[in-house]
This record gives C-alpha cells, sequence and structure tokens, in this order.
C-alpha cells in the first residue's frame, strides 16, 4: 500500500473519531436537556402539578358551539335552536363512584320517570369512550316539573346535575324533513368518524338531507374554559374561556310556502313533487310523501314511534324525491325527439300513421299505443301533444340505443347531478353495457323501443326529472342543482365555492340547430293549451302560458291481447302518474317534476297539482310585486 | 519476536485461549446485558401503563423474544458482504411505500400499513428504518471522502423520497427518525464543515419563505402543532395531562402501580408513546434517570463500536444507527415532557410494540456484527 494512501486513510479515521467526538457533545448536551426538564418538572414544579393531580379540582370543560340556522330563501326560518335541559351523571362524583351508579339510578327513579331504555341507552354512552368527569346524559327534554323535583333532591345528589343545551328544532316540521334532514344525536359510528376534540360536547349530528351535507359549516368550532369546582364538582369559579365560534347560517332556495303547499297537495298520497328555479339551478320545492316529524328524531324518537315508521307499507322514511326510482315514461319524449332530430337520424318532417300499435316485424309482439284505434296521421309535434307512443316506438326502432341515451345523459339521467342532498342515487340510465353486467343478456330491439317512451330499465328520480325539466325550459343550458342559496349571505354559486366536491355535469345542450328548441318548446306549450292535448285541463284558465308533459308509468306489464282496466288492478298495481314542466312558458320561473305513485294517469294526478304550483309562486309573486309597487306609489 | 513477547506477555495466553464464547456467537456482552435490563424494566412499567394487564406483559415478551431471535440472525450476516444487494432493496422498499399509500389501510387518517395476502401486515417504513442507513453507507463509502457535492446531493434525494413518501401517510414520527438517520451518514461521511452550515443556513432562511406561501388553515396547523396547548381539547390535551403525571411524580415517585394520572384514565396511551410519563410518575426522578443513564450507556458503546470499525461502510452505518436510537430517546422524551411538538416516535424497547422493537433489535444486532468483524488486536 502506498504510503500517501494509508495516510488519507489515517486521516480519515481521525476526523471520523473527531466526529464521534462531536456527536457525543450532542448526546450529553441534549441529555443534560432533559434532565434539567425532568428537574424543573419534578422537582422546581412539584408542588404545583402534585396539587393539580391530587384534587384535579381545575377542570377543562369544552362549551359547544351553537349550530348555525337554516333559513328559507325569503328569510323565514326552517332550523332553529332551542333550549332543552337533560339530565346527566358525572360517574366519578356519584356516592360510591361508578359502583354506585346503580343507586342512584334507582333513587332518580323515585322521582323523574327512567325507563329501561334510558338506561339501556345511558350505559351505553357511559362505555363509549370520553373523558373523566365529563357529564353522561340520562335523560332529554325534561319539563318543569321534572326540574324542579330534581334541583329539590340535588343536594343528596352530588354528581348528578341538570344540563341545559341548544337543540335543535325545526318550527314548520313535517313537510320539510325530506328536504332538510334532520340532526340526532351522535352514535358509535360516528363518534369514530368525528374529530372528537371539536365534537367534544357536542352531542348531536347531521343525519340526512341538508343537515349533513353542511355539517362542517353548521356545527362551529368548540370553545373551553378551565373552571375550578368543588369536590362535588359544583363549579365555583372560571379561570379562563375561550369562546366557541357558532355555526354558519345557511340560506336555502327552498320557499317555504311553495314547499308547504307542495306537502299539502301531496298529503293521503305517495309521490313527490320538486321544484327547480331554472335561473339558477336552486331547488325551490322537495317533498316527498308519507312524510314524517324531524322534531321526534332530535331528542331520540321512542322505539315504538320509530318501529311504526319504518314497518309503514308507504314508506315515510323513504325520501322518494331523491332516491324514488320511477320509469319516467312519457315525460322522456321531448329528450327523444330532440335526440331524433339533432342526430340527424330522424328528418325533422318524419311522420308516420298511427294504427295503434307498433311492430318490429310483421305477424310480431305488438307494442301498444295508449289510445285504442291510434291517433292517424302523427308528426313530431303531434307525437308530444298527444304523447303519441307509436310515433316514439318507431323513431326508438330507427335510432337504436346510443343515441337516446346519449341525450338523456346530457339532460342529467344516470347520474346524481345535486351538489348538496348525499342520499340522491342517480338511478338508472341503461346502456347496452348494463344490460350486459346487470341483466346478463345482450340488448334486444325491444328493448330500445320501451326505452323510447321511458320505460323497460329506464328509471329516474323526481330531482332528476326536475332537473330535466330545468334543462329543457332553459333550452339547454345547465345550472348547478343545489339546496344552498347564501351562507352567512355569501351567495354559493357553486358548492366549490366553500371547498366541496361539484358533482360532475353535463356541459350545456348545444343543439345543431337552436330552432330545435322552439319546436320542442311550441309541442309542450300546446301540451297544456292546445286542443288535444294531455295537459289541457290544468293549462286551462290561466292568465300566463306554460309548458309540459305528462305520463302515465306502467308498474305492472299488460299482457298481450287483454284490455287494461285500472279498476280491476289492485290499488298498488295503478298507473304512477307524472309530470314535468315550466311557467312561464316565455321566460321560466319554475321547473318542476310531480310523481304521484300509484295516481293513474299523470294528465289527472300529476299535472293539476303542478298547476297550483305554478299559479302560487307566478301569481303569488306578481301579486306580492303588485303589492309592492302599490306600496312605494302610496310612498 | 521473543522481545515482543516479553513486553506483551498477555498476548500468547490470548492467542492460546483462541476466540471466547461472545465472539463464536458475535454478541456483544456489553450491549446485551444493557437492552435486557432496560427491557425488562420497560416491561414492569408496560405492566402498570396497560393497566395490570399480564396479557400485554406476555404479548411484549414474545415479540422481545421474536425479536431478540431476528438481532441474533442478523449479528451472524456480515453486511459488508451483501452490500451489492442493498440498492435493491432500497428499491423495492420504495415500491412498497408507493403501495401504502395507493391501497395501504390504517386508522384514524393515517394509512401506514400494507396487506399483502399471504403475509402477515407490515408496515414498511419500519424496514426503511433500516435501509435508508444501509443504503447511504454503501453508496458513500464507494465514494471518495469527504463525499463530492453532487455525491451529497445524490444522498439527499436517496434520503428524500421514501421521507417525502412517509411524511404523506401520514407519519411524521417516523419521517423524522428515517431523515435524520440519512443526515448522519451524510455527516459521518466527512460531509465537509461549510457544507453542513450552509445547509443549515438555507434551511433557516426557507422557513419564513415557506411560511408565507402557506395558506391560512395550514399555518393554523403548524401553530397547534408546535404549540399543542394551545388546542387542550386535541392535541393538547395529552401533553398537559403528562405534565401533570410527570410532575406529580416528584424525585421519587408514587410507586409501582400507584400512578393516579395513568390508572384514572387521564393520561392516554399509557403503554406506547407516553409510557414515560408512567415511568416518571410511579418511579420518580430516580426512575427516568435510572433509565436515561441505561440509554446512554448504549449510546458510548455504539460509539465505541464505530470508532472501533475500520471499514468506511461499517463507520458510517454504526455510528448513523447510534445516533438515530439517541432521536428515539430524546424527541419520545422531549415530546412527552412538553418540549418538542407531538409527532409518533416511541420509547426504544419500552413503548408497546412489535414493529419498533423489531427493527431496534435489528439495528443494534447490526452493531453488534460489526463489532464481531472489528480488526482483532493480538
Amino acid at each position: 500500500m502506498p504510503w500517501s494512501k494509508m495516510d488519507t486513510q489515517r486521516q480519515e479515521v481521525s476526523q471520523f473519531r473527531a466526529r464521534l467526538w462531536w456527536a457525543l457533545l450532542l448526546i450529553v448536551i441534549v441529555f443534560v436537556g432533559l434532565v434539567s426538564r425532568l428537574v424543573y418538572l419534578q422537582v422546581w414544579q412539584y408542588e404545583r402539578y402534585a396539587t393539580e393531580s391530587d384534587d384535579n379540582r381545575q377542570q377543562l370543560q369544552a362549551i359547544a358551539p351553537t349550530r348555525g340556522l337554516i333559513y328559507d330563501t325569503n328569510g323565514a326560518l326552517l332550523a332553529g335552536n332551542r333550549a332543552s335541559h337533560s339530565l346527566t351523571l358525572v360517574p366519578e362524583q356519584l356516592i360510591g363512584g361508578r359502583r354506585g351508579i346503580d343507586n342512584v339510578l334507582a333513587e332518580l327513579a323515585q322521582v323523574v320517570s327512567i325507563d329501561q331504555n334510558d338506561v339501556k341507552r345511558f350505559n351505553r354512552r357511559l362505555n363509549q369512550p370520553r373523558r373523566p368527569h365529563s357529564p353522561v346524559a340520562l335523560r332529554f327534554q325534561l319539563n318543569p316539573t321534572e326540574i324542579a323535583q330534581i334541583t329539590v333532591n340535588q343536594h343528596r345528589l352530588p354528581g348528578v346535575r341538570i344540563v341545559p343545551e341548544l337543540v335543535r328544532f325545526y318550527p314548520l316540521d313535517k313537510g320539510f324533513v325530506h328536504a332538510l334532514g334532520y340532526v340526532g344525536r351522535i352514535n358509535d359510528r360516528e363518534l369514530a368518524k368525528l374529530d372528537s376534540a371539536n365534537y367534544s360536547a357536542t352531542h348531536h349530528v347531521g343525519k340526512l338531507g341538508v343537515e349533513r351535507f353542511y355539517e362542517t359549516e353548521l356545527h362551529g368550532n368548540v370553545g373551553y374554559q378551565t373552571v375550578e369546582t368543588n369536590a362535588r364538582g359544583r363549579v365555583l369559579q372560571v379561570l379562563d374561556r375561550f369562546e366557541p365560534v357558532p355555526g354558519k347560517d345557511i340560506t336555502l332556495f327552498l320557499d317555504a310556502q311553495l314547499q308547504q303547499t307542495a306537502a299539502k297537495l301531496l298529503e293521503g298520497k305517495r309521490g313527490a313533487i320538486v321544484a327547480i328555479d331554472p335561473k339558477t339551478g336552486g331547488v325551490l320545492a322537495m317533498a316527498s310523501a308519507p312524510s314524517y316529524g324531524a322534531n321526534q328524531f332530535v331528542t331520540g324518537i321512542s322505539n315504538a314511534n320509530y318501529q311504526a315508521l319504518r314497518g309503514s307499507d308507504d314508506l315515510p322514511l323513504f325520501n322518494r324525491a331523491l332516491r324514488g326510482r320511477y320509469p319516467p315514461a312519457s315525460t322522456v319524449k321531448p329528450v327523444m325527439a330532440i335526440a331524433g332530430m339533432d342526430s340527424g337520424i330522424i328528418s325533422r318532417k318524419y311522420s308516420l300513421w298511427d294504427p295503434g300499435y307498433y311492430q318490429l316485424t310483421e305477424g310480431g309482439r305488438l307494442y301498444r299505443d295508449w289510445k285504442e284505434g291510434g291517433h292517424g296521421r302523427v308528426d313530431m309535434h303531434k307525437s308530444i301533444v298527444e304523447s303519441v307512443d307509436t310515433y316514439y316506438y318507431a323513431i326508438a326502432h330507427i335510432m337504436g340505443n346510443d343515441p337516446m341515451t346519449k341525450y338523456l345523459a346530457q339532460f342529467g339521467l344516470g347520474q346524481v347531478t345535486i351538489a348538496d342532498q348525499p342520499e340522491a342515487t342517480k338511478a338508472v340510465l341503461p346502456t347496452q353495457q348494463w344490460k350486459r353486467i346487470n341483466r346478463s343478456a345482450s340488448w334486444f330491439p325491444g328493448d330500445s323501443l320501451n326505452l323510447g317512451i321511458g320505460q323497460g330499465f329506464l328509471s329516474a328520480t323526481p330531482t332528476q326529472l326536475a332537473t330535466m325539466a330545468m334543462v329543457l325550459a332553459n333550452k339547454g343550458k345547465w345550472h348547478q342543482i343545489r339546496m344552498i342559496k347564501a351562507i352567512d349571505d355569501q351567495p354559493v354559486e357553486k358548492v366549490s365555492d366553500i371547498g366541496r366536491n361539484d358533482p360532475k355535469q353535463p356541459s350545456d345542450v348545444a343543439l345543431e340547430r337552436s330552432s330545435d328548441w322552439n319546436k320542442i318548446h311550441s309541442a309542450m306549450i300546446d301540451v297544456m293549451h292546445g286542443k288535444k292535448g294531455t295537459g289541457r285541463r290544468s293549462g286551462a284558465e290561466s292568465s300566463y302560458k306554460m309548458a309540459g308533459k305528462t305520463g302515465t308509468a306502467q308498474v305492472l306489464g299488460i299482457k298481450q291481447d287483454s284490455t287494461y282496466d285500472a279498476a280491476t288492478i289492485a290499488e298498488r298495481f295503478r298507473d304512477h302518474g307524472l309530470y314535468i314542466g315550466w311557467a312561464p312558458a316565455k321566460d321560466p320561473v319554475i321547473a318542476i317534476a310531480v310523481i304521484i305513485e300509484n295516481g293513474g294517469g299523470g294528465s289527472s294526478a300529476a299535472a293539476p297539482l303542478a298547476r297550483k304550483l305554478f299559479d302560487l309562486s307566478i301569481l303569488g309573486a306578481q301579486s306580492k310585486a303588485k303589492a309592492k309597487e302599490g306600496a312605494q306609489n302610496d310612498g | 519476536m521473543a522481545d515482543f513477547q516479553r513486553w506483551a506477555p498477555d498476548a500468547q495466553k490470548h492467542l492460546k485461549q483462541g476466540p471466547g464464547l461472545w465472539v463464536k456467537l458475535r454478541l456483544d456482552p456489553f450491549l446485551l446485558v444493557l437492552l435486557l435490563a432496560i427491557m425488562s424494566f420497560g416491561l414492569l412499567v408496560l405492566y402498570s401503563g396497560s393497566g395490570s394487564s399480564e396479557a400485554a406483559v406476555q404479548k411484549q415478551l414474545i415479540r422481545y423474544g421474536l425479536a431478540l431471535l431476528g438481532m441474533v440472525i442478523i449479528t451472524q450476516i456480515n453486511l459488508r458482504n451483501v452490500q451489492r444487494w442493498i440498492p435493491l432493496f432500497y428499491i423495492i422498499g420504495l415500491l412498497l411505500l408507493l403501495a401504502v399509500l395507493l391501497f395501504g389501510v390504517g386508522a384514524k387518517g393515517a394509512q401506514r400499513w400494507l396487506e399483502i395476502p399471504g403475509l402477515p401486515r407490515f408496515q414498511p417504513s419500519e424496514v426503511m428504518k433500516l435501509l435508508v442507513p444501509l443504503t447511504l453507507s454503501w453508496y458513500l463509502s464507494s465514494r471518495p471522502r469527504p463525499p463530492h457535492l453532487i455525491h451529497v446531493l445524490v444522498a439527499v434525494v436517496l434520503v428524500t423520497l421514501p421521507v417525502l413518501l412517509i411524511a404523506k401517510q401520514p407519519d411524521l414520527g417516523t419521517a423524522l427518525l428515517i431523515g435524520s438517520s440519512g443526515a448522519f451518514v451524510i455527516f459521518f461521511a466527512g460531509l465537509l464543515w461549510r457544507y453542513l452550515i450552509a445547509a443549515i443556513a438555507i434551511g433557516a432562511a426557507g422557513l419564513p419563505l415557506l411560511w408565507t406561501g402557506m395558506r391560512e388553515y395550514q399555518k393554523q396547523r403548524v401553530i397547534t402543532f408546535l404549540d399543542p396547548e394551545s388546542d387542550p381539547l386535541g392535541a393538547g390535551w395529552n401533553i398537559i395531562q403528562s405534565k401533570i403525571a410527570i410532575g406529580s411524580g416528584g424525585i421519587d415517585g408514587k410507586g409501582w402501580l400507584q400512578g393516579t394520572q395513568s390508572h384514572l384514565d387521564f393520561l392516554p396511551e399509557t403503554h406506547t408513546d407516553f409510557i414515560v410519563a408512567v415511568l416518571a410518575e410511579e418511579f420518580g426522578l430516580m426512575g427516568v434517570c435510572l433509565l436515561l443513564t441505561l440509554y446512554f450507556l448504549v449510546l458510548i458503546r455504539g460509539l465505541m463500536i464505530a470508532g472501533a470499525a475500520t471499514h468506511p461502510f461499517d463507520r458510517m452505518l454504526a455510528a448513523s444507527l447510534t445516533l438515530t436510537f439517541f432521536v428515539y430517546v430524546a424527541v419520545n422524551i422531549g415530546m412527552v415532557t412538553g418540549l418538542l411538538p407531538v409527532v409518533g416516535v416511541p420509547l426504544p424497547l419500552v413503548s408497546y410494540g412489535g414493529t419498533a422493537a423489531v427493527t431496534l433489535m435489528a439495528s443494534l444486532g447490526i452493531l453488534m456484527s460489526i463489532h464481531a468483524r472489528r480488526p482483532q488486536r493480538t
């Protein structure tokens, strides 16, 4: 080995050893630092920490933020907060500690009513992970007599406390639950997901609907205070306090009057109504019937009531507006006509002779029109006005599946486009691939025919149909469908404005010839105002023009050669009545979808309800405007 | 020769005896005794911290047994001879970390585990704790020393990749340990002081720049991270309670199983990252100082082994592993006593948990292996 190399090696080793000394120096410094810290804590500050540890008289209490309020578009309160008193126990402070719980419960039972369920739920809460010295709720919504009785006996019951808290209250309750959702007590599963620090004083969380989607905004941020307590846990002194940040207030597009009317119109029926403002995409009304009261869920619904709701054949808990999947039936015909014309497959002048049925092959299965004997010569305009099935069997046969599903998708079918209703479902927009996967069968021409009249595998939710009505009314212009209008008075155009994910939304529908929109519009106006329009009775005697399309969805496949008689079929097998439309026809302020389950035809069951809501939102608004004008003139 | 023997009479005796038992086993009795002492002390505290759970102690005993076995196996390997496989393992480790981000499983918003059918669930980041110092030692030992700037930069990249992947899981504690293990290798490779000072200066200058570039909520997170007591219900709760536990322990402690803070459930995570608070509460300042002394002796032994090693690969590796062990101790105790922000770093050989114990013992095994292969002075 050459000397020079050995030399550098030796140099390197000595340099390395020098660095080891540096490392040792670092280690010693840090260890001295750690030991000094320990000496500081364990010797210097010993007295302080020993006291804090001994009696734990200083406690940190979390303060729940006040939940944000929810308003309708005109500022009417939809969800507020009210005071409620609950009975709580601090297990560590009871006589006999945690082992004394049974005695205390027995004693309390003599003062206020406590049933088995209360005790069962109390035990469950007790076993959830929690901070020591934090209260565990036993009963909610104590009435004044109960409060008085507990207060009188409180000296005998250390660790038992009456805790006032603000709980959610829905002043308009029943008709609104399917639009707003509700809050309920936090359960184990939610507890695991929530930020435990921020929710350490919160007992409720949004379970459904708007309350669930905007939970973060409505909840706010927790505050806390350090308090000094006596041995019984009574607060003697607040040492420091950090105020909670209240939740933000939310304004919805929902119009309380329209919503209430929609709910009233649905009373005694099964069905749903969704109304959307075509200028903004805001949901004006979202009603589903039968419904239920939301307030009972806030403080804990009784088991019997809950079972009654769950067990009902009418499924009141089911949100038909967002989750009900119905065959849209003839309400898709305007879109089918657009598909035919715009794809260039069907001539704009295409017409056929309607004998009352359509056949794929001579002598094959008869695809029936709703009118026996047929409509005679039918062109596109007439096919919409009179809802001629034969016409759509024919054009569906010519087009095949792909153009139809492509255009239906552009109008929002088969996808969730509402931004802030987490329960919404996308229903089914059947493609060939869909059928292969879900039905293990290939696509038959008959499937296209059924799709052409909005039956077969196709299904849509009332929210999707109202969206389709909006896009039709807007001549293809899309807006984000949403409940929220503003948050803390800041307008929200899209939920991404407040950091949420926008749902995927089709781009605006651009037709090759924009005059096609006018063709469709004029046909849909004639549905309501034409001599033979299927909705003419609902469109009659009105001071404004409206546009719409009725639909009647078969619940039961009607056998070949059997005549159809609604009366003989059990009520549950009667047709669903559907309607989509908007008003005023030229400058729409409301687009709507109405579905009445087993209500019979769309023109008799659904369209009249829409008319009432049109009147309310247009004439109601006009009369209001007039009144305002009058007031200004007076001033 | 005769002269020499006269001058060094013991030398011949040594030659006659041949290698002793410890040398044959390639174990270092000093380190072994120290770590057995730490583990026994740890089990004592663990029994108390886990709420007198014999099951927890038993489970930990089994883990220690397996980890010891793993350590003995590793000491039999001369890592210098398998050096050429290191880069391959490093790349596999990186891919596994990527896999964790893509398909990993975990709890509480952190994705750290990988479940491969047929294999037990494991944490690739733990393996990286060994692979990063190994890779860097391999890379820098075959380059000229002190390393050129370009080699330093490559080494920095080799460290930064896994650190970023792990920080993204997020597992800041492990990212910190791995980052520092890499930094130590570079330091012991003879990084010129001027580079070191420049790096520190750039880092210090970059911080304010980073700060101004951050969004408001990110700033808020950093503030709670640095000052957990501003969030007393969340991150601060642990710190406040552990300080009460430590402080109330005093000089001689409340006695074994007598800690009120830990036994009344005020103190969270008593058997994992915060176990030293239980120790401090029950055994007082004297107990913690005893443990710190044991750790200090481990570190001294580690530095001695590094100093005695002749091959650059062995030297850098031994020194880096020793210093990483030091970072474990310093960060864990610093965080539990409220000096450092809370990051998940366990107390070595004491905290409950299997994977960390295995990696730590493996790194001690590497130290012993290096020691066993030092040139014998005869």
